[in-house]
């Protein structure tokens, strides 16, 4: 059995917190869990730091703890981490008061409906009329593409039956 | 001894961690978050650095915890009594 270290434990916990965090920040569809998926990604990140200074058998670095010829640990990245923790609350008092203000102007924080929102507000500024889905912008409705006439069975990338196109479709192809 | 600590804390660290991004009361998420917070605080006391430890409980949990929380209220997204309604879809 492989021997449980504390190196080893703190390692796999702060890898595990920047992959979850990570993660979170890809597939959440809320920008407030967004945030939250970036505090903690941010403490796996400190974690790391803290580790890289780590010695086994050493003490605090703080003169008066413990016999000054003892080796210590490395103060310099526990110092760097200390730094950090600040300015991460700043990020995220920054990040709180942009999501206030995005709160205010559309009325939500889900990506999906937020970017239904901001695409009309884009729209209506342009003096356009407003997409109606991904697939059907405004304006000419895009030609459909050339019908891979059933030859074979094999084709038709995975449709089944003979293929049928709206009759419009062919008086506006050249 | 040390490590079987640091091994608890690090599963509740990446279970609280998990459940800011699986529960849909923003609120216990936040206090998730909190929990985090409070057990990478302990790790900083097993990694002889003292003084990083009582910065992260103060700032980290305390202070972020607050913002976050007051932030809740200010979105609107503070639902004590969430029913699987509404909520956040994660």
């Amino acid at each position: 059995m492989m021997s449980l270290t504390l190196e080893g434990v703190v390692l796999i916990g702060a890898l595990g917190l920047i992959v979850i965090g990570a993660l979170g920040m890809a597939i959440s569809n809320h920008l407030f869990r967004m945030l939250l998926a970036l505090v903690i990604a941010e403490s796996g990140a400190n974690l790391l730091i803290v580790l890289s200074g780590y010695r086994v058998g050493a003490s605090a670095p703080i003169l008066g703890f413990s016999d000054p010829t003892t080796p210590m640990v490395d103060p310099i990245p526990q110092v760097l981490v200390l730094t950090a923790i600040v300015i991460g609350v700043g990020v995220q008092a920054l990040a709180v008061a942009l999501l206030l203000k995005v709160y205010r102007v559309y009325g939500t924080l889900n990506v999906r409906e937020l970017r239904d929102r901001m695409d009309a507000d884009v729209a209506t500024a342009a003096g356009v009329e407003a997409d109606a889905s991904q697939d059907a912008p405004a304006g000419e409705r895009p030609l459909p593409p050339v019908p891979a006439r059933a030859s074979g069975g094999a084709g038709g990338f995975g449709r089944r039956g003979p293929v049928t196109f709206p009759p419009h479709s062919d008086e506006r192809r050249p | 001894m040390t490590t079987w600590v640091a091994l608890v804390v690090v599963v509740l660290m990446l279970v609280s961690a998990l459940a800011v991004l699986l529960l849909r009361s923003f609120v216990a998420a936040v206090a998730a978050t909190a929990v985090v917070g409070l057990g990478l605080t302990v790790l900083f006391v097993l990694m002889r650095a003292p003084d990083v430890a009582m910065t992260e409980a103060a700032v980290g949990a305390g202070l972020s915890g607050v913002i976050l929380a007051l932030a809740l209220r200010r979105l609107g997204l503070w639902r004590v009594e969430d029913n699987g309604q509404g909520g956040g879809d994660a």
